[in-house]
């Protein structure tokens, strides 16, 4: 189910029949569609598979069965291409401590095989864009998480990716760095890019995501905009965190995301 | 079980800490391997007992009424064995202070903050000396067995040289704090330690060779100069050796001396240690600007980039680098004998080659680590747009660069006298290089760079399989200079031993 205005952009992530078992499966033959622009949302309780399908999508885990498409790239058959496309950014800033955030972007430019003039261009806009410019040159290890994650957010935007892959990216940030982080992204949407955020701030899925996937025992129980979930819980008029925790609560009784 | 907020109550709390984090040393976090390593520690107890009597035995006749040099062999042996145990306790102080685990926890609850860091302190304390009793016990042992229940005094003197060391490691350690501040403390009481644990075995070493000829640490001891400016047999100085030997009433004023000392150290430095810990925590926000920097960014392939990066990580890192570097300065003094020993006799480097291609080993075993297993920001790395077997060889490359970089120097000297033993080097250099890295490529994990220190315990087999197939290199190197085809044989142990390691490798 998707919203019409969605139906005719292009597919910039399409998963189907996605499994990973560990002790036991974490991910159950997930389908998900996410459409180039839009700013998709997934959400769900703790253990639900919610990171185990990002780490997937970003080349970092093997499903043991499925497929991954991205912007029209198999990525398990050609995952290089894939993952020149994509960024990948976890709620556990893993940053360089002896690196500047200026040799770091560096870094991430040259991994990403980005021309050494736009790469510099890009870094220097996005040190001034989240606020590290007077911190561009000292080193991370003395970063308090937030200005961390700003680090790694500059990191994961610098090769200009079409697909942003986010888990819990707001993760232990103050009110201003969370706000900027969330301009950042908006920012990146509106121009074209298209992001996917595992959140647990279900404020944030309400105000920022397009469209929202709830995901629960590795598998996608209900997706769609907001309304089309309260619609879908019989609760119009409620939170998205009321129509959550319903659909947490009794996902045998809805009907299926798919239809 | 006794009442909270009691001393006793924070030791048992301090001690249930103590044992986990030993257990989780020993088995890696394994639980299951518990009773494989209880065999294991077993066999080794064993295998100790074995070496300390070929080591021991021979003096165990020795007595109480002892000569000038029977006394000062034995205070050699307690100041060397003193000087590693001050080594170690400085480890722990340091690692105690800027641990901030349970920091804030404590400062915070009603408790007495000072209780809780004399109770913390008495607990480095009893780690020291049973450190020092277990290893000194098959020492003692043997000696009781074979010289009578009069060697079990040592033990005392043991316990007392751990106290001592504990006392003596947080005197220095709080003085460093005040000298240098809580920023450069960590690294140089790591360094100190270091040193201290190494100094005094090369010193004598050293001293030996120049003086006898000989690597052993009791040549140096035992010589004339020494013995002729030692104090009278009946001066305070000999009462540790006296109390060894089985002098009850030494035995008493050494174990009371020993521990009044940390007594006296723990009651005054149980303030400091609050606030010093408190500053060291703050350290991790200190901001450190670089001095010099780049303004525009250079155009690098991938590989070329990652290559930097592990190169540029490791400059940045003087504690990485004093504790992979440390690992030569043990080979100096067999390099130094081996130098003197031969230094006129043609062929001579048929006994340097091997020391400087099993430093090689080594060194590129700790850089591997570092490179292959220590990557700070792993999924950053894995969600490049580049094939893991590129990624790999590019760390491989920074790994081979630096030993290159490190060993060039010895082989172009080589080179001028004679370029066949320079070709050896070399290539028993870059073959004992890469088989350390092959092993730890084979038994990679995943870990923080700053858990360095602790990599030998996260897979045993991959830190013997380095060591011994460094030593069969060694040997490789030793024999193909010396223009021999047996080198061949030492050549197949160490293709063997890669060929093992390959086979139980979990990857």
């Amino acid at each position: 189910m998707h919203s019409p205005a969605a139906a005719h952009r292009p597919i910039a992530l399409a998963l189907r029949g996605l499994s990973k078992r560990f002790d036991r499966p974490a991910v159950d033959a997930l389908d998900l569609t996410v459409y180039g622009g839009e700013f998709y949302a997934l959400v769900g309780p703790n253990g639900a598979g919610k990171t185990t399908t990002l780490r997937m999508v970003a080349g970092l885990l093997r499903p043991d069965a499925g497929s991954i498409t991205i912007d029209g790239i198999d990525a398990l058959a050609d995952s290089v291409a894939a993952k020149q496309i994509t960024a990948w950014l976890s709620d556990e800033p893993m940053i360089y401590d002896k690196l500047t955030p200026f040799e770091y972007l560096e870094f991430v430019a040259g991994l990403w095989r980005i021309e050494s003039k736009p790469a510099e261009a890009r870094a220097c806009e996005l040190i001034g864009w989240l606020g590290l410019a007077p911190h561009a040159h000292e080193r991370c290890e003395g970063f308090s998480r937030g200005m961390r994650q700003k680090v790694a957010l500059a990191g994961a935007l610098v090769h200009d990716p079409k697909l942003i892959i986010l888990d819990e990216p707001l993760t232990g940030l103050d009110a201003g760095s969370a706000r900027l982080v969330k301009n950042v992204l908006l920012e990146r949407v509106r121009a074209g890019g298209t992001v996917i955020m595992t959140t647990h701030i279900l404020e944030v899925a309400e105000r920022m995501a397009d469209r929202i996937g709830v995901i629960a025992s590795g598998r996608l129980i209900a997706e769609g905009t907001l309304e089309e979930l309260h619609r879908k819980t019989g609760k119009t008029a409620a939170s998205l965190e009321d129509t959550f925790l319903t659909l947490v609560a009794e996902p045998a009784a809805l009907p299926a995301a798919a239809e | 079980m006794s009442r909270p907020d009691t001393l006793t109550w924070l030791a048992g709390h301090e001690l249930r800490l103590g044992w986990r984090d030993w257990v989780a040393l020993m088995t890696a976090g394994h639980r299951n391997r518990a009773r494989t390593v209880t065999v294991a520690l077993i066999v080794f107890a064993a295998f100790m007992h074995v070496f300390a009597y070929w080591i021991v035995a021979g003096y165990a006749d020795a007595n109480v009424a002892s000569d000038t040099a029977t006394l000062v062999g034995v205070t050699g042996t307690l100041v060397l064995s003193w000087s590693l145990l001050l080594s170690q306790a400085m480890e722990s102080v340091t690692r105690a202070f800027y641990a901030r685990s349970d920091l804030d926890l404590i400062l915070t609850s009603p408790v007495s903050a000072r209780k809780v860091f004399a109770v913390r302190m008495s607990r480095i304390a009893a780690a020291s000396v049973t450190i020092a009793v277990l290893l000194a016990a098959p020492f003692i042992n043997v000696l009781a067995m074979r010289g009578g229940g009069r060697w079990l005094a040592a033990y005392g003197v043991v316990a007392a040289m751990g106290a001592v060391a504990t006392a003596a490691a947080l005197a220095l350690t709080i003085a460093l704090f005040r000298m240098v501040g809580a920023k450069r403390t960590r690294l140089i009481a790591q360094i100190v330690a270091a040193v201290i644990g190494a100094a005094f075995v090369i010193g004598l070493q050293v001293a030996a060779i120049f003086s006898s000829g000989s690597i052993s640490r009791f040549a140096a001891l035992q010589s004339d100069w020494m013995l002729a400016h030692a104090p009278d047999t009946g001066s305070a100085f000999w009462w540790p050796a006296h109390a060894v030997l089985g002098d009850l009433r030494a035995l008493t004023a050494v174990v009371l001396l020993g521990f009044a000392v940390l007594g006296i150290a723990i009651a005054g430095f149980s303030r400091r240690f609050g606030e010093h810990a408190l500053a060291a925590a703050g350290v991790s926000n200190t901001v450190v600007r670089q001095r010099r920097w780049r303004l525009a960014f250079r155009r690098r392939s991938a590989a070329r980039v990652l290559r930097q990066k592990e190169w540029t990580l490791l400059a940045r890192d003087p504690w990485l680098i004093s504790q992979t570097l440390m690992q030569i300065l043990y080979l100096l003094p067999p390099a130094l004998l081996l130098w003197i020993t031969f230094r006129d006799a043609t062929g001579s480097y048929v006994v340097l080659i091997p020391v400087v291609v099993m430093a090689a080993g080594q060194l590129a075993g700790g850089l591997a680590w570092l490179s292959i297993s220590g990557e700070d920001a792993p999924d950053l790395v894995a969600s490049a747009p580049i094939a893991a077997g590129r990624i790999l060889q590019a760390k491989i490359e920074a790994v081979i660069g630096m030993i290159a970089l490190v060993f060039a120097p010895i082989v172009a000297v080589l080179a001028f006298d004679s370029l066949f033993a320079a070709v050896v080097a070399a290539l028993g250099i870059l073959t004992a290089a890469a088989s350390a890295t092959l092993i730890q490529i084979c038994f990679r994990t995943q870990a923080r760079r700053s858990q360095f220190r602790r990599r030998q315990t996260s897979s045993r087999i991959a830190t013997f399989a380095e060591a011994f197939s460094s030593i069969a290199w060694a040997a490789t190197s030793a024999l193909a200079a010396a223009g021999t085809w047996i080198a061949l044989g030492p050549a197949l142990i160490a293709i063997g031993i890669l060929a093992g390691v390959r086979m139980i490798s979990p990857r």
